[in-house]
């Protein structure tokens, strides 16, 4: 039985492209087989953040137009030979699939025998939002504690339980400072959750590696050290159904810089 | 230390609600009422009107400090009015 679950936001830049290839990957490492789907047609990127931009020889519109087989199509990740990428197409738009041709393609890998088909959504609520949200029976939302991409997840909750049949979205906050939080600047993990009032899955703290692993073209959920990476992994977990308690955020300072403020002149 | 910043160390410590955390979601509750809500702004704006004319036919409103807008109260949505009311027409 596979899970098909589409990662949203509504608003761009929060971090929807970097959670499904962190969250494909670490799920991968756990053993699954996992499929990732770029709906983000004529906006290619989660083929970057994976490093995968050069394997690319068919993408998603030329499944759907039948102009190759979908195992042609489909790159598998030399690091891991259970994720598997069905890339978006860069040069076309979002008119180039319809909902009923992403049913389709959702079944043909199902019939692959994937166990995970995570969907990453295009930003927005239109046509792209309707096609990644189609054939999908599980979504995560992923927000940051602003004021915009909160508001924008909202909707997108919204929508999905009206448009989409998609009870209970689960939430990732993600790019979380712990220390703007402390020092009462920043919306904390808890405001976000009872301001939208959805299942909290995951807190992914900022992390500088975010950057340098994309820069890479290494999901972070790869590295041992990184925070972020360790949060991914965790979330994977919880996905797969493990009890795994939340990243206590205060670690995050470190023994160093807790120590670097206490002697911190004022 | 200076003064001032003494005082917003005091603040600090017992808790003042004007840092930006708390502005931020008093903020975004705000907003998301009227987005949960979906009352377009024009028709609030008629609603208040009409309001107003039928008050009027009964009381003199002091149409500067007439505030009509939506609010959470108990984890619903009301639409509370705070109408001052100058005097109160003498029914014919």
């Amino acid at each position: 039985m596979s899970r098909v679950i589409v990662i949203t936001s509504g608003k761009g830049g929060v971090g929807k492209t970097t959670t499904t290839a962190n969250l494909g990957m670490a799920l991968a490492n756990m053993g699954e087989k996992v499929a990732l789907l770029d709906a983000d047609i004529g906006l290619r990127n989660l083929d970057l953040v994976l490093g995968l931009e050069n394997r690319i020889v068919y993408d998603i519109v030329d499944v759907v137009e039948e102009r190759c087989k979908l195992r042609q199509a489909l790159i598998k990740d030399k690091r891991n030979p259970n994720l598997a990428l069905l890339p978006a197409a860069q040069t076309r738009d979002k008119t180039a699939v319809n909902p009923d041709q992403m049913k389709k393609l959702v079944e043909d890998l199902k019939e692959e025998g994937f166990s995970f088909i995570l969907i990453d959504c295009p930003a927005g609520i239109e046509q792209g939002f309707k096609n990644a949200t189609a054939a999908a029976t599980e979504a995560i939302i992923v927000t940051n504690p602003e004021i915009s991409s909160v508001r924008d997840a909202d909707r997108i909750v919204g929508k999905l339980e009206a448009e989409a049949e998609l009870k209970n979205p689960l939430l990732i906050v993600n790019r979380v400072r712990p220390a703007m939080i402390k020092n009462q600047e920043m919306m904390s993990v808890e405001d976000v959750q009872e301001i939208l009032a959805i299942k909290l899955l995951g807190v992914i703290p900022e992390d500088d590696c975010i950057i340098t692993s994309t820069n890479r073209g290494e999901p972070v959920s790869m590295s041992e050290t990184s925070r972020a990476g360790q949060a991914y992994r965790n979330v994977a977990r919880r996905i797969r159904g493990e009890e795994v308690p939340m990243l206590n955020l205060e670690e995050s300072f470190g023994f160093f810089s807790r120590l670097k403020k206490l002697f911190a002149v004022s | 230390m200076a003064f001032p910043l003494f005082l917003e160390k005091i603040e600090k410590l017992f808790g003042r609600t004007d840092n930006s955390r708390s502005v931020v979601k008093n903020r975004l509750q705000l907003v998301l009422m009227h987005d949960r809500a979906d009352i377009p702004a024009p028709m609030m704006e008629l609603m208040r009107a009409e309001l107003l004319a039928v008050l009027s036919k009964y009381v003199e409103i002091d149409q500067q400090q007439l505030e009509v807008n939506l609010e959470r109260a108990d984890g619903t949505i009301a639409l509370i009015a705070n109408i001052p009311i100058m005097r109160v027409r003498t029914v014919d």
